[in-house]
């Protein structure tokens, strides 16, 4: 496993609101022998600005994304939907610019982070760093976007010290949708209501998912619900050791 | 919906769907059974996928030779002893249709499910005319009762439970109905029968017409399409001109995913084709048949950001799988066309500025686009609509010196940080026990119902920067 390199982009929410999942990570692929580094500078993928409508202004911030990362080995996301924009949109959006072949170069090489240990390091087996049972919710864009829904399932199942029992509705969305949770936010309280009557009706300790955004909207509803149910990132219950 | 309605915003249009408890128990049952359906339809039908692509291809080519493809169908529909007509606009559509109507001195009007007729506002225009429209699929017969539009493309009384069509019944029709389904369709069936043999006019869409054979098809399940196309002396079929298919051949793809997707069925019930008037020696059938042509805005399309809608067959698929509809129903998007398709075709037939608040009406989970038997990238073209919004400045400013602020803050990193340590400070007094409960502005929208995680003491990147044992 020794003498793999990979770089975090760490994505503006995993940043600002969950720095604890990057030093998740951190400590998490070190342990499995990659070097991690973390390219100075980072902001954001520029989704919130693509999914909005203002692609001239997501094509510039997707420009200097591409810069950054442009020696990585692999760059590895905690967030399917910042991998989805990578893979799926920069080599659209910067197909006529000077930076059109790195950007399709940086697209091949980026990864959602269950896809990078399952597919990439072949690794599954994982101690909990929290016990009893967990729960997992598909993000939208690692679901139908990066069509991944086997990679965070084999680690949270083959997990020690945790029981993966299934979330009924998995697959549909949580409310969170961006700007969406906030230009229609009754809509998305009510679609969020649903999601986590389901997750209650699970019984989990803990609810898991592979999108900051998605964390963010669950995680505030349970947490305003004084529920006992905490919504982690997948790397936070990976981080347990192995 | 009303000038009246629509000027009610979107968000409130919803938020107010959200409060009928009877509409919220309706859309759940029936959603939840027609995704349920379409699942073991496709589950058990392996080659279903390669048809989803061999069908888009159709639609594809097709669209690549519109032209062709229209007149070949016009030239045989005339060759059977039919009328072709086109209409620019649903203002000619309408008016072509009522100068039939008066001519054949047509009084009542039956007519089978159609969404062309609901999109040119048909009934209306009858009415005017002195000729009654009579809708005769169950779910359409119930709204026209109830003077409502339809809520979903195939189910146009799914916002109604048993119960309401069981009031509605007893008060319109005036006699006791009880909230049984089959009961209710029985006295459906019983009011119905006398219309269909009093109607001089039968009128149709068309789910496909058959370019070669100037056959159109309608895929139906109550037999009521049957009914109008072969008992009244006049046939008018209405169909946006995108609905054409070259051959039989591709009309049997389309045949084996249509249903699956719509109710879970292998096949409808019915599935009528209609070639023409009546000829000698047959039996039933009118004496004159009608084809109307609509454009209505699509034919802009086949080379416009739309396209791939003109793709899309009717089968209501996206509506029953998205997040939103699920919540809103369809009334509450205000057009004919609800749900995520119904945006799309919202914005072809009105115009991007109808849709500038409904082109955000989605989460963009893509649940749609997964769902759709010929694969449109519902979400792909909503953020095109959303580009075309700003661009063309009809998003409000608000927003968009909002979004151009937070582009500068994501192309310097110097900024950003900036507004990290701002927003550090900014939180503090709304910060309690690690949460952020309550956010003034707009941050309150998320706030009302949902925690806010704090902005970190220490950003990911500032500890990176500062925390050495976590480098090394």
């Amino acid at each position: 496993m020794t003498g793999r390199r990979a770089s975090l982009m760490v994505t503006c929410l995993g940043d600002l609101f969950f720095p604890e999942v990057g030093v998740s990570i951190v400590r998490l692929l070190r342990r499995l022998g990659v070097a991690v580094d973390v390219p100075a500078d980072q902001t954001c993928c520029g989704l919130p600005l693509f999914n909005s409508g203002y692609h001239a202004d997501a094509a510039a911030v997707a420009r200097r994304t591409v810069e950054l990362f442009s020696d990585s080995e692999h760059v590895v996301v905690p967030s399917g939907s910042c991998a989805w924009m990578v893979k799926h949109e920069y080599p659209g959006l910067l197909a006529d610019t000077t930076l059109a072949r790195a950007a399709v170069a940086l697209a091949a090489r980026t990864y959602e982070l269950s896809q990078f240990l399952v597919r990439v390091l072949g690794v599954t087996e994982f101690t909990s760093a929290v016990p009893g049972r967990v729960t997992y919710h598909d993000s939208c864009h690692l679901l139908r976007g990066l069509h991944e829904s086997e990679s965070p399932r084999t680690l949270l199942g083959s997990l020690k010290g945790a029981q993966l029992v299934p979330l009924p509705g998995a697959d549909e969305c949580c409310g969170f949708g961006g700007s969406f949770a906030v230009r229609l936010p009754e809509v998305s309280s009510q679609i969020l209501a649903k999601k986590l009557a389901n997750v209650e009706a699970t019984g989990a300790d803990c609810l898991v998912a592979c999108d900051a955004g998605c964390l963010m909207q669950m995680g505030g509803g349970l947490t305003r619900a004084r529920s006992r149910v905490r919504a982690l990132h997948l790397a936070e219950l990976l981080d347990g050791g192995r | 919906m009303s000038d009246a309605e629509l000027a009610t915003p979107f968000r409130r249009r919803a938020d107010g769907a959200m409060k009928d408890a009877f509409l919220q128990e309706a859309l759940t049952i029936a959603t939840t059974k027609f995704i349920g359906l379409r699942r073991d339809a496709f589950a058990s039908f392996p080659e279903g996928e390669a048809l989803r692509d061999q069908a888009r291809a159709i639609k594809e080519a097709t669209l690549q030779h519109l032209d062709q493809h229209l007149e070949t169908l016009i030239g045989n529909v005339e060759r059977l002893g039919g009328h072709v007509h086109y209409a620019e606009s649903p203002a000619e559509a309408r008016s072509i249709i009522v100068d039939i109507a008066k001519r054949t001195g047509a009084r009542m009007a039956v007519k089978s499910k159609s969404m062309a007729t609901e999109e040119i506002h048909l009934n209306e225009a009858l009415e005017a005319a002195g000729v009654t429209p009579v809708e005769t699929d169950l779910g359409e017969y119930i709204i026209q009762l109830a003077h409502e539009r339809p809520s979903h493309i195939i189910a146009p009384a799914i916002h109604k439970t048993k119960g309401q069509v069981a009031e509605l019944f007893t008060r319109e029709l005036k006699r006791p109905a009880e909230p049984d389904p089959e009961a209710l369709t029985r006295i459906a069936r019983g009011e119905l029968r006398e219309k269909f043999l009093q109607a001089d006019l039968g009128i149709t869409g068309a789910n496909f017409a058959v370019a070669d054979s100037g056959t159109v098809v309608l895929v139906t399940n109550e037999g009521n399409g049957r009914m109008v196309t072969s008992l009244p002396r006049v046939h008018v079929a209405v169909m946006g001109v995108e609905k054409v298919v070259p051959s039989f051949t591709d009309l049997m793809v389309f045949l084996a995913i249509l249903a699956k997707s719509a109710t879970g069925q292998k096949l409808s019930v019915y599935t009528s084709m209609v070639q023409g008037p009546r000829r000698a020696g047959e039996l039933e059938g009118p004496d004159e048949f009608h084809l109307v042509l609509l454009d209505g805005g699509r034919i802009a399309q086949i080379d416009g950001p739309l396209r791939e809608a003109l793709s899309c067959l009717r089968c209501g698929a996206c509506l029953n799988v998205c997040p939103v509809y699920r919540q809103i129903g369809g009334h509450a998007y205000g057009y004919t066309y609800p749900g995520p398709i119904g945006i799309l075709l919202t914005a072809m037939l009105e115009g991007a500025p109808a849709v500038r608040d409904l082109a955000h009406a989605s989460s963009l989970c893509g649940a749609c686009a997964d769902a759709c038997p010929v694969r449109i990238d519902i979400p792909r073209m909503l953020i095109e609509l959303r580009r075309e919004v700003d661009d063309r400045k009809i998003a409000p400013w608000s927003e968009r010196v909002a979004f151009k602020l937070l582009a500068g803050l994501l192309r310097r990193p110097g900024l950003y940080r900036l507004a990290a340590r701002a927003g550090r400070i900014a939180q503090k007094p709304f910060t309690r026990g690690g949460r952020i409960g309550r956010l003034p502005l707009v941050f309150g929208e998320w706030t009302r119902t949902r925690d806010l995680p704090p902005v970190a003491p220490c950003t990911f990147q500032e500890r990176w920067a500062a925390d050495r044992d976590l480098r090394a």
